[in-house]
Protein backbone atom coordinates (compact mmCIF):
# COMPACT_ATOMS: atom_id res chain seq x y z
CA UNK A 1 0.00 0.00 0.00
CA UNK A 2 1.23 3.60 -0.59
CA UNK A 3 0.06 6.43 1.15
CA UNK A 4 0.64 9.83 -0.50
CA UNK A 5 0.44 12.91 2.03
CA UNK A 6 -0.79 16.37 1.22
CA UNK A 7 -0.63 18.80 3.56
CA UNK A 8 -2.23 22.85 3.60
CA UNK A 9 -2.41 24.03 6.87
CA UNK A 10 -4.54 22.62 9.17
CA UNK A 11 -5.74 20.06 6.12
CA UNK A 12 -4.13 16.45 5.79
CA UNK A 13 -5.57 14.99 2.70
CA UNK A 14 -4.01 11.24 2.64
CA UNK A 15 -4.24 8.87 -0.58
CA UNK A 16 -4.34 5.38 -0.54
CA UNK A 17 -3.58 3.12 -2.85
CA UNK A 18 -3.22 -0.87 -3.41
CA UNK A 19 -5.04 -3.16 -0.29
CA UNK A 20 -5.08 -1.33 3.35
CA UNK A 21 -5.31 -5.11 5.56
CA UNK A 22 -3.84 -6.78 8.58
CA UNK A 23 0.12 -6.12 6.55
CA UNK A 24 -0.44 -2.52 5.17
CA UNK A 25 -2.52 -1.13 8.53
CA UNK A 26 0.44 -0.59 10.77
CA UNK A 27 1.41 2.08 7.92
CA UNK A 28 -1.43 4.22 8.29
CA UNK A 29 -1.35 3.87 11.95
CA UNK A 30 2.21 5.29 12.17
CA UNK A 31 0.65 8.09 9.95
CA UNK A 32 -2.23 9.04 12.32
CA UNK A 33 -0.16 8.87 15.04
CA UNK A 34 3.14 10.57 13.53
CA UNK A 35 1.32 13.49 11.09
CA UNK A 36 -1.04 14.81 12.79
CA UNK A 37 0.06 17.67 14.80
CA UNK A 38 -2.69 20.73 13.95
CA UNK A 39 -5.01 19.17 11.41
CA UNK A 40 -8.37 19.50 12.12
CA UNK A 41 -9.76 18.29 8.42
CA UNK A 42 -8.40 15.32 7.82
CA UNK A 43 -9.41 14.18 3.58
CA UNK A 44 -8.56 10.40 3.09
CA UNK A 45 -9.17 9.48 -0.46
CA UNK A 46 -9.39 6.10 -1.23
CA UNK A 47 -9.58 6.13 -5.09
CA UNK A 48 -6.99 3.96 -5.46
CA UNK A 49 -7.55 1.35 -2.90
CA UNK A 50 -8.88 -1.60 -3.85
CA UNK A 51 -9.71 -3.48 -0.23
CA UNK A 52 -10.46 -3.17 3.46
CA UNK A 53 -10.21 -5.95 6.02
CA UNK A 54 -11.07 -5.49 10.00
CA UNK A 55 -7.29 -4.29 10.72
CA UNK A 56 -7.97 -1.12 7.90
CA UNK A 57 -11.27 -0.27 9.41
CA UNK A 58 -9.45 -0.41 12.77
CA UNK A 59 -7.19 2.29 12.31
CA UNK A 60 -9.92 4.36 10.16
CA UNK A 61 -12.09 4.54 13.25
CA UNK A 62 -8.54 5.66 14.84
CA UNK A 63 -8.40 8.51 12.99
CA UNK A 64 -11.83 9.09 13.31
CA UNK A 65 -11.66 9.05 17.03
CA UNK A 66 -8.40 11.49 16.69
CA UNK A 67 -10.25 14.21 14.93
CA UNK A 68 -13.35 13.60 16.81
CA UNK A 69 -11.40 13.96 20.13
CA UNK A 70 -10.03 17.55 18.47
CA UNK A 71 -13.24 18.93 17.26
CA UNK A 72 -11.81 17.96 14.00
CA UNK A 73 -13.84 16.76 10.69
CA UNK A 74 -12.82 13.74 8.75
CA UNK A 75 -14.08 12.60 5.33
CA UNK A 76 -13.54 9.43 3.11
CA UNK A 77 -13.67 9.95 -0.03
CA UNK A 78 -13.56 8.01 -3.85
CA UNK A 79 -14.80 4.82 -2.31
CA UNK A 80 -15.48 1.79 -4.54
CA UNK A 81 -18.24 -0.43 -4.54
CA UNK A 82 -16.65 -3.23 -2.53
CA UNK A 83 -15.05 -0.67 0.39
CA UNK A 84 -18.29 0.07 0.49
CA UNK A 85 -19.74 -3.03 1.05
CA UNK A 86 -17.52 -3.23 3.48
CA UNK A 87 -18.42 -0.04 5.64
CA UNK A 88 -21.88 -1.30 5.46
CA UNK A 89 -21.62 -5.02 6.31
CA UNK A 90 -19.92 -3.11 9.93
CA UNK A 91 -22.73 -0.58 10.57
CA UNK A 92 -18.84 1.94 9.28
CA UNK A 93 -21.37 3.28 6.71
CA UNK A 94 -22.67 5.45 9.51
CA UNK A 95 -19.91 6.27 11.47
CA UNK A 96 -17.83 8.34 8.56
CA UNK A 97 -18.33 10.48 6.68
CA UNK A 98 -18.47 9.31 3.02
CA UNK A 99 -18.29 11.54 0.10
CA UNK B 1 -10.24 -29.32 -3.11
CA UNK B 2 -6.53 -27.88 -3.04
CA UNK B 3 -5.02 -27.89 -0.11
CA UNK B 4 -1.81 -26.42 1.26
CA UNK B 5 0.08 -25.93 4.50
CA UNK B 6 1.17 -22.63 5.96
CA UNK B 7 2.98 -21.53 9.20
CA UNK B 8 0.34 -19.91 11.47
CA UNK B 9 1.95 -16.63 11.25
CA UNK B 10 0.50 -13.15 10.32
CA UNK B 11 3.66 -12.31 8.06
CA UNK B 12 2.27 -15.78 5.82
CA UNK B 13 -0.64 -13.08 4.47
CA UNK B 14 0.62 -12.56 1.70
CA UNK B 15 1.76 -16.11 0.04
CA UNK B 16 -2.29 -16.94 1.70
CA UNK B 17 -3.64 -14.57 -0.33
CA UNK B 18 -2.06 -15.25 -3.21
CA UNK B 19 -3.07 -18.73 -3.14
CA UNK B 20 -6.96 -18.02 -2.90
CA UNK B 21 -5.78 -15.70 -6.13
CA UNK B 22 -4.40 -18.71 -8.21
CA UNK B 23 -7.28 -20.61 -7.10
CA UNK B 24 -9.61 -18.04 -7.91
CA UNK B 25 -7.99 -17.66 -11.40
CA UNK B 26 -8.28 -20.94 -12.37
CA UNK B 27 -12.20 -21.03 -11.71
CA UNK B 28 -12.04 -17.59 -13.56
CA UNK B 29 -14.11 -16.00 -10.56
CA UNK B 30 -15.22 -12.55 -10.87
CA UNK B 31 -13.41 -9.67 -9.04
CA UNK B 32 -16.08 -8.78 -6.19
CA UNK B 33 -15.84 -12.66 -5.13
CA UNK B 34 -12.11 -12.30 -5.02
CA UNK B 35 -12.40 -9.47 -2.83
CA UNK B 36 -15.32 -10.25 -0.56
CA UNK B 37 -13.21 -14.16 0.15
CA UNK B 38 -10.25 -12.62 0.38
CA UNK B 39 -11.22 -10.14 3.44
CA UNK B 40 -12.79 -13.42 4.93
CA UNK B 41 -9.98 -15.88 4.65
CA UNK B 42 -7.63 -12.85 5.81
CA UNK B 43 -9.84 -12.58 9.07
CA UNK B 44 -9.51 -16.29 9.18
CA UNK B 45 -6.27 -16.77 9.11
CA UNK B 46 -4.99 -13.58 10.80
CA UNK B 47 -7.12 -14.97 13.76
CA UNK B 48 -5.42 -18.41 13.82
CA UNK B 49 -2.59 -16.95 13.57
CA UNK B 50 -2.95 -14.46 16.29
CA UNK B 51 -4.81 -17.34 18.81
CA UNK B 52 -4.61 -20.81 17.68
CA UNK B 53 -1.16 -21.52 19.20
CA UNK B 54 0.04 -19.10 22.12
CA UNK B 55 3.55 -19.30 23.23
CA UNK B 56 3.90 -21.83 20.47
CA UNK B 57 4.27 -22.50 16.96
CA UNK B 58 2.26 -24.17 14.48
CA UNK B 59 0.39 -24.38 11.33
CA UNK B 60 -2.75 -24.11 9.27
CA UNK B 61 -4.48 -26.62 6.40
CA UNK B 62 -6.16 -24.09 4.08
CA UNK B 63 -7.89 -25.95 1.22
CA UNK B 64 -10.24 -23.90 -1.60
CA UNK B 65 -12.50 -25.73 -3.79
CA UNK B 66 -13.68 -23.99 -6.72
CA UNK B 67 -15.56 -27.06 -8.60
CA UNK B 68 -19.15 -26.84 -7.36
CA UNK B 69 -21.87 -23.81 -7.49
CA UNK B 70 -20.27 -22.28 -4.75
CA UNK B 71 -16.38 -21.25 -4.11
CA UNK B 72 -15.45 -23.69 -0.65
CA UNK B 73 -12.48 -22.61 1.67
CA UNK B 74 -11.74 -24.42 5.02
CA UNK B 75 -9.22 -24.25 7.17
CA UNK B 76 -7.54 -26.45 9.59
CA UNK B 77 -5.54 -26.09 12.26
CA UNK B 78 -4.84 -28.07 15.56
CA UNK B 79 -4.86 -24.77 18.18
CA UNK B 80 -6.66 -24.68 21.47
CA UNK B 81 -10.34 -24.85 20.14
CA UNK B 82 -12.14 -22.16 19.06
CA UNK B 83 -15.48 -21.67 17.24
CA UNK B 84 -16.28 -17.98 16.29
CA UNK B 85 -20.10 -18.86 15.06
CA UNK B 86 -20.80 -18.98 18.44
CA UNK B 87 -18.66 -15.29 18.77
CA UNK B 88 -21.20 -12.90 20.15
CA UNK B 89 -21.77 -9.88 16.96
CA UNK B 90 -20.70 -6.63 18.04
CA UNK B 91 -22.76 -4.10 18.50
CA UNK B 92 -22.45 -1.90 15.15
CA UNK B 93 -24.89 0.80 16.17
CA UNK B 94 -22.24 2.26 18.65
CA UNK B 95 -20.63 5.85 17.91
CA UNK B 96 -17.40 6.22 16.81
CA UNK B 97 -16.25 6.54 20.32
CA UNK B 98 -17.94 3.44 21.41
CA UNK B 99 -16.89 1.21 18.83
CA UNK B 100 -14.13 -1.76 19.88
CA UNK B 101 -13.12 -3.57 16.85
CA UNK B 102 -12.94 -7.02 18.97
CA UNK B 103 -14.93 -9.78 17.19
CA UNK B 104 -15.23 -7.38 13.97
CA UNK B 105 -13.46 -9.83 11.51
CA UNK B 106 -15.74 -12.49 12.37
CA UNK B 107 -18.66 -11.01 12.02
CA UNK B 108 -17.43 -9.51 8.69
CA UNK B 109 -16.93 -13.33 7.73
CA UNK B 110 -20.54 -14.31 9.13
CA UNK B 111 -21.97 -11.55 7.42
CA UNK B 112 -20.75 -11.76 3.92
CA UNK B 113 -20.29 -15.84 3.35
CA UNK B 114 -23.69 -17.87 2.71
CA UNK B 115 -22.52 -20.15 5.18
CA UNK B 116 -19.95 -20.69 8.04
CA UNK B 117 -19.77 -23.86 9.58
CA UNK B 118 -17.25 -25.01 12.47
CA UNK B 119 -16.29 -28.22 13.73
CA UNK B 120 -13.55 -29.45 16.14
CA UNK B 121 -12.55 -33.00 15.58
CA UNK B 122 -9.54 -35.01 16.32
CA UNK B 123 -8.60 -32.17 18.16
CA UNK B 124 -8.79 -30.04 15.14
CA UNK B 125 -10.76 -26.65 14.53
CA UNK B 126 -12.01 -27.28 11.17
CA UNK B 127 -13.64 -23.78 9.52
CA UNK B 128 -15.25 -24.02 6.44
CA UNK B 129 -16.99 -21.03 4.39
CA UNK B 130 -18.94 -20.90 1.27
CA UNK B 131 -20.30 -18.56 -1.40
CA UNK B 132 -22.08 -18.77 -4.43
CA UNK B 133 -19.94 -18.16 -7.39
Amino acid sequence: MEITKNKEGAKLTLALSGRLDTLTAPQMEEVVKGDMEGVTELSIDLKDLTYVSSAGLRVLLMAQKTMNSRKGTMEICNVCEDIKEVFSITGFADIFTIK
Amino acid sequence: MTEKIFPAEINELAAVIVFLEEELDKAQANPKLMVTLAVALEELFVNVAHYAYPGTKGTVKIGIDTSGDSIVIRLIDSGIPFNPVELPDPDITESAEERKIGGLGIYMVKKSMDSMVYEYKDNQNILTISKRK
